[in-house]
């Protein structure tokens, strides 16, 4: 169930995002979702590709620092309260998200929202009891 | 510990324990027979002799040194290139080049013998360091114009050890010699030994688990919480190697198994510690200015060489067994000040104050900038896999460790800035620590 996601921390200024997707783009490394927090000074880049190893290799390869970060792709309603609903299992469970965004398919009237949680395996069993739909990473990256 | 020179120690290692009286003794015929040498083949030696009326017969005792006049940096750029050779280049068997990171390189010239002294002196040190023949040694400073790839082969293979003659660059071939020829010993600069650690973990290597048990390491100041910080990393004992291509290259001093200090190979390089400011010869245990003298340099004999290196010559007498003095570990140069908005600045401070935070490896700069007339500085950290995390909060909360031990140790307010891996300069595997921009 677990998706893993690479970070990539970069500096905050001009170019520094265009180094790497260009040596992913030389690799043939498709890349599905990104998301990218900033700072003033520096950020980290969070992306799901279609290689995760491949991607972590040539990256490293090249001098940069990543990070293969575990993360769960979780199916929501495409409709008012859908993300609401996924939000409100996790109510009063402790259970932390650190981290969320959205991936940019949508499957039929399913969004995909990406999601960081301090204890992923506490997250699935929670989401799962709950009934709420986790993508494994081959259906994720289906085109 | 005592360690005493037997069976197991190189015999080349026996002047380091020649009786003091004896070693004086020595010191001051071979001071007599350099300054006569300087004197006879070198014009601008006998020019500065000459104007303070001063003759070669005037060296009655080693306290007469400080009658000589000093020698700089710039007298060597001065000369280039071959200025200050006291030998017909037919007797010169090697030239070595330092880059100089400002105007002119310098060159340095050995003859046969020098080469050999040379050699000797590098075999005492990594004897000291309880290296032996069967040790697999990896040199990893540059090979070639620089002293350390070239002056390190020779005492290692003088030594009777095997050399793995790596030269810098190319970590991954590195860390893979290290561990498939199961190498015991390196030599490299400090800051070139944590990249490899670094690249190491990133390989899914453990330095820890390889046979490497000692690292001797020079070429650029490192501070004791950097000492710490490679021991605990890799599990090796980490030794500091002290030189300069001006006196010899590496091998000028290094330090024993006690730590305590690095021995001048006193021999064959005389050391004087004298105030930076007035030049007066300082006692014993008094901080200044190391200078030094070559006793037996044949090609290029240097008197009283300012090394604008600041320590001290430790007083007693090393647990070691050796008669041979020790410098402190040089933490800082009478160069190397940087005065900050009216506050004096050493790198190593900067050094220090980031090693208090864990999991930080000190790849660092200092970067001067002048904004409406007030100086800037600024502390770029490489942030390397083990600092790195994927949450924004941990890095702030890195970056504002960082502020808080540099605040304490400086006493000046200063911005740090987080910058990725690989991005600050390295030459020869040496760290270039401070960028001056500021313009008058």
């Amino acid at each position: 169930m677990k998706i893993h996601q690479i970070s990539l921390f970069v500096e905050n200024k001009p170019g520094h995002i265009a180094t790497p997707a260009r040596l992913l783009a030389q690799e043939g490394v498709d890349i599905r979702a990104l998301y990218l927090a900033d700072t003033q000074q520096y950020g980290i880049l969070r992306i799901i590709v279609s290689d995760w190893e491949k991607a972590a290799r040539t990256l490293e390869a090249h001098g940069f620092v990543v990070k293969v970060t575990d993360v769960l792709a979780i199916l929501v309603n495409d409709r008012p309260g859908g993300l609401a609903d996924v939000l409100g299992t996790l109510e009063g469970t402790g259970i932390n998200i650190e981290y969320m965004y959205a991936f940019s398919d949508v499957r039929g009237d399913e969004a995909i929202l990406i999601f960081c949680f301090a204890d992923t395996d506490v997250a699935i069993a929670r989401l799962q009891a709950a009934g709420i739909k986790l993508m494994a990473s081959k259906e994720l990256l289906k085109q | 510990m005592m360690e005493t020179c037997v069976a197991d120690c190189h015999a080349e290692s026996v002047p380091d324990y020649t009786p003091l009286s004896q070693l004086r003794d020595l010191q001051l015929q071979r001071l007599q027979a350099v300054v006569t040498r300087a004197w006879q083949q070198v014009k601008l030696f006998r020019s500065r002799m000459d104007e303070r009326g001063f003759v070669p017969q005037d060296i009655r005792s080693l306290e007469d040194i400080s009658k000589l006049p000093f020698t700089q940096k710039s007298d060597l750029r001065d000369t280039y290139p071959f200025g200050l050779f006291a030998s017909p280049m037919k007797d010169v068997v090697r030239l070595h080049v330092s880059s100089g990171t400002t105007g002119k390189p310098i060159v340095v010239a050995y003859t046969k013998e020098d080469v050999d002294v040379w050699t000797s002196v590098l075999v005492r040190c990594l004897a000291g360091c309880g290296l032996h023949r069967g040790d697999i040694i990896q040199i990893a400073y540059g090979y070639g114009l620089f002293t350390g790839g070239l002056g390190a082969h020779y005492g290692a293979e003088g030594l009777g050890a095997t050399v793995v003659p790596a030269s810098t660059g190319n970590a991954d071939r590195q860390i893979m010699l290290m561990k498939d020829f199961g190498v015991t010993a390196i030599s490299c600069t400090p800051t070139y030994f944590l990249h490899l650690i670094e690249r190491a973990a990133e390989l899914g290597v453990d330095m820890k688990e390889l046979p490497l048990r000692a690292g001797v390491f020079g070429a650029e100041p490192w501070t004791e919480p950097m000492r710490k910080r490679i021991e605990q990393m890799s599990n090796i004992e980490a030794f500091d190697i002290y030189g300069l291509s001006e006196i010899i290259g590496p091998g000028v001093g290094c330090e024993c198994r006690q730590h305590q200090g690095l021995h001048i190979f006193e021999d064959h390089f005389y050391p004087e510690i004298v105030d930076p400011e007035t030049g007066e010869p300082l006692p014993d245990g008094s901080e200044g200015e190391l200078v030094l003298t070559t006793l037996s340099k044949q090609a290029m004999p240097m008197i009283r060489y300012r090394t604008h290196d600041i320590t001290m010559l430790l007083p007693g007498k090393c647990e070691c067994g050796r008669t041979l003095r020790r410098i402190g570990r040089i933490g800082r140069r009478s160069d190397d000040m940087l005065i900050i908005r009216g506050v004096n600045i050493f790198p190593s401070q900067v050094e220090t104050a980031l090693l208090q935070i864990e999991g930080t490896l000190p790849h660092y700069q200092i970067l001067l900038t002048r904004k409406q007339g007030l100086d800037q500085m600024e502390v770029q950290v490489e942030v390397t896999p083990q600092m790195f995390t994927d949450k924004i909060g941990a890095l702030q909360g890195l970056h504002d460790s960082l502020q808080e031990a540099l605040d304490r140790v400086l006493g000046i307010r200063v911005r740090i800035s987080l910058v990725e891996a690989n991005t600050i300069e390295r030459s020869e595997g040496k760290a270039k620590r401070v960028i001056d921009r500021r313009t008058s």
